[in-house]
């Protein structure tokens, strides 16, 4: 738990960054990152048409694995689900022989056009955003990894207007460093609803 | 019977001989025609009477090229010319008539004589320069095209021409006539002879509209009838009877049969027989064509040649030189430069075969006297005859002049850039083209067939005509500022060099280029393209998947079948392509290649769907189920693990 210089994959999904107000410049942040490898899903694979042999090798360089992408219809891309379903092979992801992912950190960040208030039991979408991940928590639970909260922004729609871009973009490098150096405490973390919660505790501990 | 035999044997042995010589000589066919009738005609005197009937038999080679012609013309297209029929046409007529008439009435002939000539004379002849036009390769060219107007309204010109030249009937003429009984037997059978003006024109009218109604409704229910007979040779006669049918419909209420055939052949234009009607019609018109050029040839009366010899040369002579000067006016007139206004000028300048019809006419009307109308038949004949010699010269002496010129003209002068230069607007490069334009991407497209630039910009695409591997015209076409090359030339040699010199003057343009085969694909890489697309082969992988569709695979699957072997084609290229580059440097056939081929067969039957590892197949991999047992021997383990993790 101590080692130090964690590898960070972030797998990028957005179909349309052209309209991107908020993912393309977190995107480009992460990119700066040293610890990052960062994939563009949609501009690797066009066609949908994904080079398992060589995701896989990706994935087994590097210890905490990223999905960032803006929220659709309460879940993935439709890449990236692709991807889950071609990349994570039996006898590579799970079943006896397939450990490759076992121990490495997962997590995702995303943006989400509801308000956080939308995102509850009694708002407008009647579940937390950690509730309707939970395929992907199950995923990355069968696959032997370590699941996280996402990193959420919320209101992505208005974000840029309110000014609330960039400390978002503030928070995600971060959690970035806190992630790369191994500082994050990953079983408080765990228990969250998202991770914009820890930051004020990575802020005290490196502090 | 026998004469006819031997006449006949003549004429083709006349033909067979002359044409080819005349044609190996550079002289094109109808020259070697014309040669043979003379050889056979007037010089050995082996065929002489019988001239003047067969000549009448021949031009049905005329009215059947005007069928042919009328189909490679839709209604549309006739309409887009209208302009310049009107405009060329009209003024080639008018002022050819004027000018012969003038020179007629100065040297003191009667108006009425003078202005029959002028329009005997201004006809030019359809049959010599559409021959000529299509061997030569000329017909889409600029003056081909010109020309084309010109001829096409003359031949409609001929109809008021016939009506209007029993009017100019010279009354001591009519009075000879009536002497000798003559004239009636010379009228040809006829619908309307007898009929007042009014009723005339009324069956006219019913003729044409009747010809476009039944050509429009009765043709396609009577090819499908005849082909559903399954007998060629059935086709072949049908479409023989619909030309002489309306040949002889014309005849008879007094239009042009030739201008008869033509409007059928517009309006059959669109027709789903049209092919097969063009090449059953096609031998035919060329034999009688041919046919009708020995005619000509053999019908050069020597004697009266020899008596007029020199009224007869000057007259020619001086009616080529100003129907030359009268083309060359409207070709100023009508901005057409260079080579095209030499052609329009050298390939109209003669009289035509139509001259012949007329001179019977004025004949049969008594309009022009015997002695001149004589005369006149041995300038349009000459007149003829001089014609492919003015093509040889326009061959030979102004398309090399325009060669260099029009190096410098066209390259047009390009006052567009774009980031993308495209060379070639051939079926490749067009969609290329489209698809960048239709996205607001500035293009620069070349292409050295000036037919090409001239269809793209009929529909609003800007290109430039020039030889895209010349270097000045690259850069012209802002080569140092542009980011993309586009090559989809056809020839594959100019395409290598094209991308070969880019790459080394301009190594940041980026170069991508349209191959012709793999073969190609690897040569063009070789010499730097930044990426290849083999023309046919993503439509043939499309094709393959309809394939498989049509088995009525999964289309799914079927899609990504063609994914696994487009992958698999393109793991081993790489290989394929040093292969071929070794060989190419060695210069032997190497069997390393060969080898590779068959490997790359045998990987793309095992990526179509042979099993892997016993469960997965390539092509599915990944939604593949895990194995059936997977639960029995995993389920377990697996929760140890979730359990521990979710506990600790």
């Amino acid at each position: 738990m101590t080692d130090r210089g964690k590898r960070i994959l972030i797998l990028f999904a957005h179909p349309s960054p052209d309209r991107s107000e908020v993912n393309v410049p977190l995107a480009e942040t992460s990119t700066e990152h040293s610890a990052v490898t960062f994939v563009d899903l949609y501009r690797e694979y066009p066609d949908l048409r994904i080079d398992i042999d060589r995701e896989q090798q990706q994935l087994r360089e590097h210890d905490v694995i990223v999905f960032m992408f803006p929220l659709y219809w309460y879940s993935t891309p439709a890449i990236l689900k692709e991807w889950q379903d071609l990349v994570l092979e039996y006898g590579f992801a799970y079943g006896a022989e397939g450990r490759e992912l076992h121990g490495k950190t997962f997590l995702c960040a995303i943006t989400a056009g509801g308000t956080e208030n939308a995102y509850h039991r009694e708002g407008f979408n009647h579940f937390e955003v950690r509730e309707l991940l939970v395929p992907l928590e199950n995923t990355a639970g069968l696959t032997g990894m370590h699941y996280l909260p996402p990193y959420v922004l919320f209101g992505a729609r208005t974000a840029v207007e309110e000014g609330r871009v960039s400390e978002h973009i503030a928070g995600w490098q971060r959690l970035l460093d806190a992630l790369a150096a191994n500082t994050l405490n990953l079983k408080r973390a765990a228990g969250s609803n998202t991770l914009n919660d820890e930051l004020a505790a990575i802020a005290g501990s490196t502090a | 019977m026998t004469a006819y035999f031997l006449q006949g044997f003549i004429y083709l042995i006349a033909a067979i001989i002359a044409v080819p010589l005349a044609k190996r000589l550079g002289l094109g066919s109808v020259l070697g025609y014309l040669i043979a009738g003379v050889i056979i005609g007037p010089v050995t005197g082996l065929v002489g009477q019988e001239t003047v009937t067969i000549q009448h038999f021949a031009e049905f080679g005329v009215v059947m090229m005007l069928f042919l012609v009328g189909m490679e013309l839709d209604p549309r297209s006739l309409w887009e010319m209208r302009n310049k029929l009107l405009g060329l046409g009209g003024l080639q007529l008018s002022l050819t008539v004027g000018a012969v008439t003038a020179i007629c009435l100065l040297i003191g002939l009667d108006w009425s004589i003078a202005l029959t000539i002028g329009l005997v004379l201004s006809l030019s002849s359809t049959a010599i320069v559409l021959q000529t036009f299509s061997e030569k390769g000329l017909t889409n060219t600029e003056g081909g095209r010109s020309a084309f107007s010109v001829l096409l309204f003359q031949d409609i010109a001929v109809i008021p021409m016939l009506a209007m030249l029993p009017l100019l009937a010279i009354p001591e003429l009519v009075e000879i006539a009536a002497q000798h009984g003559g004239g009636e037997h010379h009228v040809e059978l006829s619908l309307v002879a007898h009929m007042p003006p009014w009723a005339h024109a009324l069956v006219v009218i019913a003729s044409v509209v009747g010809l476009i109604v039944a050509g429009r409704v009765l043709s396609r229910p009577l090819f499908h009838y005849v082909a559903s007979s399954g007998l060629p040779e059935i086709f072949t006669a049908t479409a023989l009877m619909l030309v002489v049918g309306i040949a002889a419909l014309m005849s008879l209420v007094g239009l042009s049969p030739a201008l008869g055939t033509f409007l059928a052949g517009v309006v059959l234009a669109n027709s789903e027989f049209r092919h097969e009607l063009e090449s059953d019609i096609e031998p035919f018109k060329g034999l009688l064509l041919g046919l009708f050029f020995i005619t000509v040839g053999a019908g050069i009366n020597f004697a009266a040649l020899q008596s007029n010899l020199l009224i007869v040369i000057a007259a020619t002579l001086g009616l080529m030189a100003v129907k030359g000067l009268v083309l060359l006016i409207i070709a100023i007139i009508f901005k057409i430069r260079s080579s095209a206004r030499w052609l329009l000028c050298l390939s109209l300048a003669q009289a035509g075969e139509f001259g012949f019809v007329l001179l019977s006419y004025t004949q049969q009307h008594a309009v022009l006297p015997a002695e001149i109308a004589q005369v006149l038949s041995l300038v349009v004949a000459l007149s003829m005859f001089l014609t492919p010699a003015l093509f040889i010269f326009f061959d030979r002496v102004i398309t090399p002049r325009y060669k260099e010129t029009e190096g410098e003209r066209e390259p047009d002068k390009i006052c567009e850039y774009g980031p993308v230069i495209i060379a070639g607007t051939g079926r490749f490069g067009q969609i290329v083209n489209r698809m960048l334009v239709a996205n607001g991407i500035e293009t620069v497209v070349l292409d050295h067939k000036a037919s090409q630039i001239e269809e793209m910009r009929k529909i609003n695409i800007k290109s430039y005509y020039g030889d895209a591997t010349r270097t000045d015209l690259l850069h012209a076409a802002g080569i140092e500022k542009a980011s993309l090359l586009v090559v989809a030339i056809d020839e594959p040699q100019r395409a290598l060099e094209l991308v070969e010199q880019v790459k080394k003057h301009h190594p940041h343009v980026k170069i991508l280029a349209r191959a012709y085969d793999r073969m190609q694909n690897f040569a063009l890489r070789h010499n730097g393209a930044d990426v290849v697309i083999s023309e046919t082969y993503h439509s043939a992988l499309e094709m393959g998947e309809e394939a498989l569709l049509a088995l009525n695979y999964h289309p799914f699957r079927a899609q990504h079948l063609k994914y696994a072997f487009e992958e698999t084609e393109d793991e081993i290229s790489d290989d394929l392509y040093l292969s071929w580059r070794d060989e190419d440097e060695a210069n032997t056939f190497s069997e390393h290649t060969r080898d590779l081929f068959l490997k790359l067969e045998d990987k793309i039957r095992h990526a179509m769907g042979q099993d892997r590892d016993g469960k997965h197949s390539r092509s599915e991999r990944g939604w593949t189920p895990p194995p059936k047992n997977y639960l029995d021997t995993i389920q377990g383990d697996d929760n140890r693990d979730n359990k521990g993790e979710n506990q600790d």
